[in-house]
Formats: C-alpha cells, sequence, structure tokens
C-alpha cells in the first residue's frame, strides 16, 4: 500500500506530462486528481493504523548506489513520524490539484502544470519515506528542482524565471551543507541508513574534527551542516530570499510548495534527525537562535509589504522560525504538532489569497484593493478563519499549536529558551497585526482598484471553494483533535515511540496561569488595534512611518537583503569569471603558451627566410665561415 | 579463441576503407548508411562482449598476445571491468555522431566519416591496449584524425584552434614517449601487466610519473593547459565536438587510472597536493569562467574542464567512491556532454550561429527540444536521478575521506555548476521569442534528432535511477586495483623502514 501512495503521484505525473496534451486537459486535470486523493485516502488509512495499530515498515524496492562500504537502497519507510508528514503532504495535495483545475482555468498548459504538481508530490514523498540520507538528499533536491519548475512556470515572464533560478540556487547553497553534513556522517559511521546512524551516535560524543581551521565536535558539526540544509529549504533567515520572490509562481504552487510541504521539510528533517541533535547542545542552540530570528525579522519585514502573497510568504517564514526554535528547546513533537496545523491555515490563507488575486483579475497589491467583504463573503470568511488560527486566536488549531512552543520554550532551562520565549510572543503580537492588517486593506474600507468595477466581482467557481472549505475545517479542529495525539504529556510513549528521541522527557510542568493567558489575550487586542489604526485612523500609522522614516525604508526593502547578496556573490562572481577568462585565460596562459610558442616560431623561420637569400656570394661566405670555425675549433682540440 | 577486441578495433578501420573505394555520389546517403551500419554493427558487437564479459573476475579478459617486434613490442590487447564501460560508451557515441551528420549540406562527407570510423578505432584501441607502446601509439595516432576534422570541418578560426590543440597534446605526447623508452630500458618490458607485478622502482616513479602526467593532463585538460578545449570545441564540427568531449577526453582520465596510479603508486601518493590543488581550480576557476561565456559551445567547453575535475580528484583519493565515483562521473560526462553539444548542434544548424543573445523564448516553438535539454541541464548540473549525481557525489564522498577542505571547496563548484547551467538554459529557451529569429527556420526537433537525443536522455536517467549495471560491471576490478596499490604502497613503507 505504501508503494501505491508513493507511485500514484508518480504516475499522474508521467501520464499528464507525456500524453496529456493528446487525451486533453479535462483528462490530465481528472486524473492527475483523482490519483493523489487516493494517495490521499491511503495515507490517511495508514495513519490512523500508525495511530491505533502500532504499524511500523520498512520496504526495500531496489538498491541503489553501492560503492565499497556505501549500500543504499531505495526504501519506503513508515513510522508515526513520517506518516504524519504522508498525510500532510497528500491531503494538502490532493486539494491543491483541485483548486488548481478553477485557478488555471485560462492557462494553455494545464496538463504540463498538472504534470509538475503530481511530480512535486512524488518527490516529497520519496523525501518523507527515506530510510536514509540518500535518498532524503534525492528528494531533497528533486522538490527543488520541481519547485524551479513550478515558479518560472509562466516562462515569459523574466521576473519569474529569474525567481525560479535564484529559489534553486539558494536552496543548493543550503545543499552543500547538507550534502557535507552527509559525507561527514559516512566518514564516520560508514553507512547513510538512519537506523545505523543513530545506533552509533552515543559512541561519537567525544570526538572531536577540525573543520575549516576550527576544532567541533563531531556530532555539533554534523549538526550545523543538516541544519544549513534545513535553512536553505525551510527560508530561514541569511538563506530566505528565495521564498518572497518564489511568489512570482502561480498561486496553487505558492500554498502547496511554499507553505505547507516543501518548506517543511527543513524541520521534518531537524526532527528525523533528533537522535543526533539530542547529543549536541551547541546544534539545538544554534537552531534555536535561528530559528527565533527569523521568526522576528520576517514578522517585522511583514508589516510593510503590499503584495498579499509576499506578506502571507513572509509569515509563512516566521511561523518556520517558530517551528525550528521549538525544535531548538528539544520540543520536536511540538515542532511536528505546529508543522501540521501550520500546514492547513497557510494552505487555506495562500488559496484564500489566490481566490482574490483572481476575482481581481491578477490584481497583488493590497492597496488596489479594499471594501469588497459584501462581494466576496465566502472567500471573506475563509481569509478570517485561516488569519484567526494563523494568529492563534483561542481554540483555533494555531492557539494549540504556537502557544505550546512558547511554553515550551518557557519551561525549558536552557540560557536562550527564557529569551526565545519573550520573541515568540512579541513575534504573535507581530503577526496578528500584519495578518489583520492584510484582511483590512483586501477587504474593508474603500474600494481602491482603477481598473475593474466592483459590481464585476464575484466569489471564484465552486471547484475552487471546496478544498477552502476542507481546509477551514482542518484551521478550526486540527489543533482541538490532535493536541494529546501529539503533544499530550503521554504522547512520546503512546504515539511517537522511536521515531522521535527525547533525552530526557520534555517538562510536564505548567507555566504560571498569567502566562498562559498573556499570549492570547494580546493578540486578540490587536484585533481591534489593527482595525482602528489600518482603517479609521489611518493618519497615525503615516505619523509614525513619518517620524521613523528609515526604519520603515530598511523594513519596506527586507533589510537589504537582496542588494548585499547580489553585490557580495553575483556581481563579485561575474566578475571574476570576466577576470579569469579575458585576462589569466586569453592574456596570461594563451600569450606565454601556445601563442607565445607560435611566435617564437615563427620569428625563427623568419630569420631563416632571410637567410635564403638566392645570393651565391652570401652563401659561399656562410660555407667558408663555417669551414673556418670548424678547423679552428679541430686544431685548438 | 575470437579474437573480439582485435575485431572491435579493425572494424571501423575496414569500413574507413570500404568508404575509400566507394564513389561519391550526388545525395551521399550511401556513405552515410555504410558507415552507420559499421559503427551499429560496433555497437552490437561491444554489447555481447559486455555480456560475455565476466565481472566477478579482477584479471584481463579475452586476452590477445601478438609479437610485433621480438622482443619489444607485443599487440597486447585486453579488457577489466575498467575498461569494458569506455569501449561501450565510444561505440554508442560514435553512430549516434554519423546520425547526427546531414549528409546534404557536409562538405567532402565521405572524407569527414572515413576521419570518424578511424578516429573510433585508435579510441578503441585506447582502451584495449595492455601495452605501453601500443597504447601510445593509439593514443596520440587520435590526435591526427581530430586535428584534421577540427582543421577542415571546422569553423572560421578552425586553422588557429587545430593547431593550438595539435601544439598542446604534441608537447605532453613527447614526453610520454621519452617515458615509455625509459620504462623499457629499465625493466625490459612495455607490457601492462609484467609491469604491475613487477613493479617500477621508486626513484625513477616521480619522473616517470611526470612525464605521463604531461601528457594526460593537456588531454582531460587540467588548468592551466586547458585553454585549447573551448578553442577546439568552438571550431570543431559538432560531431568532433562531441566524440572530443565524450571520449577523447576520456582517454586521459582512463591512462591516469591505468598508467599513473597503477604503475606509479608512490609518485602518486607524492604528487596528490598538485593534483587536488589543479583539480579545485579546475572546478571553481573554470566553472566562474562558464559563467561569463557568450557562446554555447565554449560555455559547455568550460564546463567539461569543471567536471573533469572531479574526475582528476576522485581518482587521486585512491578510495573505492573516489576512483568509482571518477569512472562513472566519466561515462555519465560522456553520455551528457555528447548530449548537450548535440542539442547546441542542433539550434546551430537552424539558425547558424551559438551566441547566446541571439536566442530567447525557444520553448514558445520548440517544445520538445525544451524538454530534452532540460533533462540534460539537470544532468550536467548533478540531480540527483540522473547519471550526473552518482559520479559527483561519490568523488566527494571520497574525497572527504581524504581532506575535508578540498571536499568542501569542491562542493562548491556544485553550486556553481547548477548556476551556468541553469543561466544558460533561461536565457536561451525562457522569455519571449526574440523577434529576428525566423519562426519558420526553429522547427521543433526531427525524427533523427529526436532518436539520438532521446536515447541519450533515457540513458542518463535510467542510469540515475539504476546504476546496477556499470557498478557491478567494474566494482570487482576496482577493489582489486585498490587492493594492489595499497599493498605496492605498504611494501615501499615496509622497504623504507628497513
Amino acid at each position: 500500500m505504501e508503494i501505491l501512495i508513493v507511485f500514484f503521484p508518480l504516475l499522474a505525473a508521467l501520464i499528464s506530462g507525456f500524453f496529456g496534451n493528446k487525451l486533453g486537459n479535462r483528462f490530465s486535470e481528472i486524473l492527475t486528481s483523482l490519483f493523489i486523493s487516493i494517495s490521499a485516502v491511503l495515507s490517511i488509512y495508514i495513519f490512523y493504523n500508525v495511530m491505533i495499530n502500532d504499524y511500523n515498515s520498512n520496504i526495500i524496492i531496489s538498491s541503489w548506489i553501492s560503492s565499497g562500504t556505501l549500500n543504499v537502497n531505495w526504501s519506503i519507510k513508515v513510522d508515526p513520524l513520517s506518516s504524519v508528514m504522508l498525510v500532510v503532504v497528500t491531503f494538502i495535495s490532493s486539494l491543491v490539484h483541485v483548486y488548481s483545475i478553477g485557478y488555471m482555468h485560462h492557462d494553455p498548459h494545464k496538463p504540463r502544470f498538472m504534470s509538475y504538481l503530481s511530480l512535486f508530490t512524488f518527490s516529497m514523498l520519496v523525501l518523507v519515506t527515506a530510510d536514509n540520507f540518500l535518498q532524503l538528499f534525492f528528494g531533497w533536491e528533486g522538490v527543488g528542482v520541481c519547485s524551479y519548475f513550478l515558479i518560472g512556470f509562466w516562462f515569459k515572464k523574466q521576473s519569474a524565471n529569474n525567481a525560479a533560478i535564484k529559489a534553486f540556487l539558494v536552496n543548493r547553497v543550503g545543499d552543500f551543507g547538507l550534502a557535507l553534513g552527509i559525507f561527514l556522517i559516512f566518514y564516520y559511521f560508514g553507512t547513510v541508513n538512519y537506523n545505523e546512524v543513530f545506533n552509533s551516535i552515543p559512541t561519537l560524543v567525544s570526538e572531536k574534527i577540525n573543520f575549516l581551521g576550527f576544532n567541533f565536535g563531531v556530532i555539533d558539526l554534523i549538526c550545523i551542516l543538516l541544519f544549513i540544509g534545513a535553512m536553505g529549504k525551510s527560508a530561514q533567515i541569511f538563506l530566505h530570499t528565495w521564498l518572497p520572490d518564489a511568489m512570482e509562481g502561480p498561486t496553487p504552487v505558492s500554498a502547496l510548495i511554499h507553505a505547507a510541504t516543501m518548506v517543511t521539510a527543513g524541520v521534518f528533517l531537524i526532527v528525523r534527525c533528533s537522535p543526533i541533535y539530542e547529543l549536541s547542545p551547541l546544534g539545538l542552540e544554534i537552531v534555536t537562535f535561528i530559528g527565533m530570528s527569523t521568526a522576528f525579522f520576517a514578522a517585522t519585514v511583514a508589516l510593510v509589504q503590499n503584495d498579499i502573497k509576499k506578506i502571507i510568504a513572509y509569515s509563512t517564514c516566521s511561523q518556520l522560525g517558530y517551528m525550528f526554535f521549538a525544535a531548538g528547546v528539544g520540543a520536536y513533537n511540538v515542532a511536528m504538532f505546529h508543522l501540521f496545523t501550520h500546514a492547513f491555515f497557510k494552505a487555506l490563507l495562500f488559496l484564500g489569497a489566490g481566490s482574490v488575486i483572481h476575482s481581481f483579475k491578477d490584481e497583488q497589491d493590497i492597496k488596489n484593493m479594499g471594501g469588497v467583504w459584501k462581494k466576496l463573503p465566502f472567500t471573506y470568511i475563509m481569509m478570517i478563519i485561516g488569519t484567526l488560527a494563523l494568529t492563534g486566536f483561542p481554540f483555533l488549531s494555531g492557539f494549540y499549536s504556537k502557544d505550546a512552543i512558547i511554553e515550551f520554550a518557557y519551561l525549558e532551562k536552557g540560557s536562550l529558551s527564557n529569551y526565545a520565549a519573550a520573541i515568540g510572543i512579541i513575534t504573535a503580537i507581530l503577526t496578528s497585526i500584519y495578518s489583520w492588517r492584510l484582511i483590512f486593506l483586501t477587504f474593508h474600507g474603500n474600494f481602491n482598484n482603477k481598473k475593474l468595477n466592483i459590481n464585476d466581482l464575484h466569489d471564484s467557481s465552486l471547484v475552487m471553494l471546496i478544498p477552502l472549505i476542507l481546509l477551514s475545517i482542518g484551521a478550526i479542529f486540527s489543533g482541538m483533535f490532535f493536541k494529546e495525539l501529539f503533544i499530550g504529556s503521554e504522547s512520546s510513549k503512546l504515539f511517537w515511540k522511536d521515531s522521535i528521541i527525547f533525552l530526557e522527557p520534555l517538562s510536564t510542568d505548567h507555566p504560571p496561569i498569567w502566562f498562559l493567558i498573556l499570549t492570547p489575550s494580546l493578540i486578540t487586542i490587536s484585533i481591534p488595534l489593527s482595525y482602528f489604526l489600518f482603517l479609521k485612523k489611518h493618519f497615525i500609522i503615516d505619523q509614525i512611518v513619518k517620524t521613523n522614516y528609515p526604519i520603515y525604508v530598511f523594513l519596506k526593502n527586507k533589510w537589504y537583503f537582496d542588494e548585499l547578496y547580489d553585490f557580495i556573490f553575483v556581481k563579485f562572481l561575474k566578475n571574476l569569471g570576466n577576470f579569469f577568462w579575458k585576462k589569466i585565460d586569453n592574456l596570461i596562459i594563451d600569450r606565454f603558451g601556445p601563442d607565445g610558442i607560435s611566435n617564437i616560431v615563427k620569428k625563427c623561420s623568419l630569420y631563416a627566410v632571410k637567410f635564403q637569400s638566392g645570393f651565391i656570394y652570401q652563401y659561399a661566405f656562410i660555407m667558408l665561415l663555417g669551414f673556418s670555425l670548424l678547423l679552428t675549433f679541430l686544431i685548438i682540440k | 579463441m575470437f579474437p573480439i577486441l582485435s575485431s572491435l578495433i579493425i572494424l571501423p578501420f575496414i569500413g574507413a576503407l570500404f568508404l575509400v573505394f566507394i564513389k561519391s555520389t550526388e545525395r551521399n546517403t550511401g556513405i552515410k548508411y555504410v558507415s552507420l551500419f559499421i559503427t551499429f554493427a560496433n555497437f552490437f558487437l561491444s554489447l555481447y562482449l559486455w555480456k560475455i564479459f565476466d565481472p566477478s573476475i579482477s584479471a584481463f579478459q579475452f586476452v590477445e598476445n601478438r609479437i610485433w617486434i621480438e622482443g619489444f613490442i607485443n599487440y597486447k590487447v585486453g579488457i577489466d571491468g575498467i575498461s569494458i564501460l569506455f569501449i561501450i560508451l565510444t561505440t554508442f557515441v560514435t553512430p549516434l555522431c554519423i546520425i547526427s551528420v546531414n549528409s546534404t549540406t557536409t562538405y567532402r562527407l565521405k572524407e569527414f566519416l572515413i576521419a570518424i570510423l578511424i578516429m573510433e578505432t585508435l579510441m578503441i584501441g585506447v582502451f584495449c591496449s595492455l601495452d605501453l607502446v601500443i597504447f601510445y601509439l593509439f593514443f596520440e595516432g587520435g590526435l591526427i584524425p581530430m586535428f584534421l576534422i577540427i582543421g577542415i570541418w571546422g569553423g572560421n578560426r578552425r586553422v588557429y584552434s587545430a593547431f593550438k590543440f595539435f601544439l598542446f597534446t604534441l608537447v605532453g605526447s613527447v614526453l610520454m614517449l621519452v617515458a615509455i623508452i625509459t620504462i623499457y630500458w629499465i625493466s625490459g618490458t612495455t607490457d601492462v601487466e609484467k609491469l604491475y607485478e613487477l613493479g617500477i622502482q621508486e626513484n625513477y616513479q616521480k619522473l616517470l610519473w611526470l612525464a605521463f602526467f604531461s601528457s594526460f593532463a593537456v588531454k582531460t585538460p587540467m588548468w592551466p593547459v586547458h585553454t585549447w578545449l573551448p578553442d577546439a570545441h568552438v571550431e570543431a564540427p559538432t560531431a568532433g565536438s562531441v566524440l572530443l568531449a565524450a571520449v577523447l577526453l576520456k582517454m586521459a582520465g582512463y591512462g591516469f587510472i591505468r598508467f599513473s596510479v597503477g604503475l606509479f603508486p608512490i609518485a602518486s601518493i607524492y604528487f596528490v597536493p598538485l593534483v587536488y590543488t589543479l583539480s579545485l581550480i579546475a572546478i571553481i576557476y573554470t566553472s566562474l569562467v562558464a559563467l561569463m561565456q557568450e557562446d554555447m559551445k565554449k560555455l559547455i567547453a568550460y564546463s567539461s574542464v569543471a567536471h573533469m575535475g572531479f574526475v582528476t580528484l576522485g581518482i587521486f583519493t585512491f578510495t573505492q567512491q573516489g576512483i568509482e565515483g571518477s569512472i562513472f562521473q566519466m561515462i555519465s560526462h560522456g553520455l551528457i556532454s555528447a548530449a548537450l553539444f548535440l542539442s547546441v548542434g542542433v539550434i546551430y544548424d537552424r539558425l547558424k550561429t551559438r551566441q547566446i543573445k541571439d536566442f530567447s523564448g525557444l520553448v514558445n516553438v520548440m517544445p520538445k527540444y525544451a524538454i530534452m535539454l532540460m533533462i540534460f541541464t539537470l544532468g550536467a548540473l548533478g540531480l540527483p536521478g540522473t547519471s550526473g549525481f552518482i559520479g559527483e557525489f561519490l568523488v566527494l564522498m571520497g574525497t572527504f575521506k581524504k581532506s575535508i577542505i578540498t571536499a568542501t571547496i569542491a562542493s562548491v563548484g556544485v553550486i556553481l555548476g547548477a548556476a551556468y547551467m541553469l543561466w544558460l538554459y533561461k536565457r536561451v529557451m525562457f522569455g519571449n521569442l526574440l523577434k529576428t529569429i525566423d519562426v519558420k527556420k526553429m522547427v521543433d526537433l526531427n525524427k533523427n534528432e529526436t532518436l539520438i537525443l532521446s536515447s541519450l536522455a533515457t540513458l542518463v536517467i535510467f542510469f540515475g535511477f539504476y546504476p546496477e549495471p556499470l557498478i557491478k560491471t567494474y566494482a570487482v576490478s576496482i577493489d582489486n586495483f585498490i587492493n594492489i596499490f595499497n599493498l605496492s604502497v605498504d611494501l615501499n613503507l615496509a622497504d623504507n623502514i628497513k
């Protein structure tokens, strides 16, 4: 059955990719959606089995690479951790497939689009069901390349092509770290199989290694390198720049890849490697630090953006930061819980935003929207649900997972964790403000679009709305339903078992009551506050912007990361390439190499030409000269 | 026993002789079919060879030993798991080259095909020879048809490029000849198998190693003797570029394994820092240069230098992963670079230009071509699931065992590789179709082109997912090769201690 789950999407991708044009658009739409849905149903069944019957399996399909002691198989591993991912991936993916039927209605390349989506789903499934690091790496780069295809799907748009390349390259930088981590693992363990590595990891606790002139503990270094990979894929600060640009792709893609599934692969990797991370306090601190920095940074940037998708993209960045610092304080299961709930409400927000964009005829700037909540009532409600869940409004899904993260950070006794808890609360408030700003500017106030008539706007078609309903159910109830299973005090024994290792059991204390109330009340207060600021008394915001103009510009330009990277890497490397080519290759090597030799030969032959003048007296003179020289030489000898 | 290796070597040559006596006609298709028939026959013969080849034996198989000059040179050929794959690569790529030749427009088609057939004979000879002199003859003989292919059928600057190619390779080959004579003088034989047994005295090894190295380094090509390659590629006709990239460069990589490491283990270890440094420069430096190229062929030529950098790196790790990775990388690069040069040939045929800026948005008119080129682009940048990944990854794994810093720097090359390949693809394929391009000329792939490119694409993906057939063929041979290597190094160490 696991085999069916993984290979149905591949089959769908191949059929739709190769025969889609012959079989018709409608056919490939239905085929891919159907196949992925079957996959989703089977995944839910597996998840149920894991939950109730402790189902576990590790199927080996065939051998992939073998070289010396290296033996890598194609495999499908089902354990509690991968079963959760299976459900998230296939469930969201099937809804996005259905939604795309409506959203891509006018696109001439529908079979290609559906094929990419299915191919992505396949790669993601290969990633989460790997039983070794190399297959994980296959899926890791596989989803990267699918993301490249899909971001650049509208290939006539230069900005989309550039964003696609940027996404792939920034991810490659992360993959570079991941690959080095895998090399290091192979170097010390002689294997890349999860179980074998995890079983022998404690033997390396005191091992040291010199890397680039620094002395590291081996385990620390493995953790850092793997985390670099996770940072690339999950768009953490320094390697986040590709994610906002990736919004050039069609919106269903943003929902599936850049919100619910691919970007969470980094979190999955850290959780999967919990046996390694548990032994590396330094590694965990770095994860926490980067996670909370990203959460805060992305939230500040999201405050001032005007592109509806970019706001949500930065919000994704920020939420991924939450997941990382949850993992960093050792609460891996809470990280997974937030991953799980986030998939629902973020996909909902993106698809809702897609519905808005669709209604506004591809307008994405929220300054050009407004006042349409009566025209798009359904989308409006969906977006409100998504926003409430995201901000952690009491009893919706985000409330359970996000507050749990902040609580665990508070309870953890590490040096960073209290700090992380504080940042977590501040970020939660910022999240609430930017999310409500989006809602108010998009749906309330005056209608600001000059190109469209407000009466022409209407809600999207049913095929786009049904996925929204399903997702909204998830966004509302998934927290409540699965709280005990994922993060209950017995969850590690009852559900996660060996798939997540806790060196010490998580603290079961409860934080003080004031702390529990603090976050929900703050985010609830920020709803009327945002309403007041962004709609009623807009001049206050203008005033704030005016007085703090430099900060505003700084945020507006996303902390100048893009400009900095462009200057340091892109321009520098291009100049260096030109220098190597034009100066060293052409001017030095060729000039003194082949061209130099041929010049010398040419000159010599020119002299030789002069020599052969054709005048007898010259020849006779030379002969005489030579003869006398020879004679002298003989006599002296 | 049926002399199967000699048949493989001689068959294309007979074909070439046959062509000499055929009269050129107006349409020339006859000549093309004859040479196609011969090369395909050779391909199937090599497949048969692969089938009857026993991968579980590490010794040389199908050995033929004939006395040529009493007590001096023997014509000795034989194969093991390392060489057989290169032979198949050669016999596979040659017919593809011939299919790609446009029989109606090529100038002096008959002579061109003769050159290619003779080239095939020499290339197969290189991978079979078990005698240094025979090897030398085949290895350097390959220079001549290639020189002619570039010099006669090349582009505008063909003469300059041909001479540059000749000059570079000549310097190396003279030194290698001297080294071979020296070896005969020291050991009294040029038989490779015997030399493996006898070993070569330590004090001679370093100089001899350098002499061989100078020849192989030029052909690989390694930095800084790589500058002939871009010029040669740019000027060579498509079929010439393909042979050059797919097979000719691999002769040097093969030579490094068989002779440099095999015959001079002590010197090989001694010179590891040199090889690592040059390989790293090749990987990083040429990747950056490739990034800035404006001519597609030049870009791919520079990327070949970078990819061959991984090969030399892997060989000199002396680890199983490293050497196996190198061989895999060579086979895979043979397929991918051939495919890339053929792909450039496809659009060059249509528009007579290779400048990147003359193209844009080709995906609009050539969807089939777009898919093919994407597969090869992904293969070239080493995406898992293509054959390009496995070689690169194994090489880096092997290198990591020996030198962490080297592996780290080389891994940066993987990022740069993605950069120049994707940027190339974007500029040529995506965006809007340029107004200057005549749409009628830019028709999608025809039947021949589809056949060639799709067969290459299939292999690139197939070996990416299931490399087992290749791995099984060379595993035992390499295992044995490394054991012998370690043994002789250990013996030498023991001697020194005494």
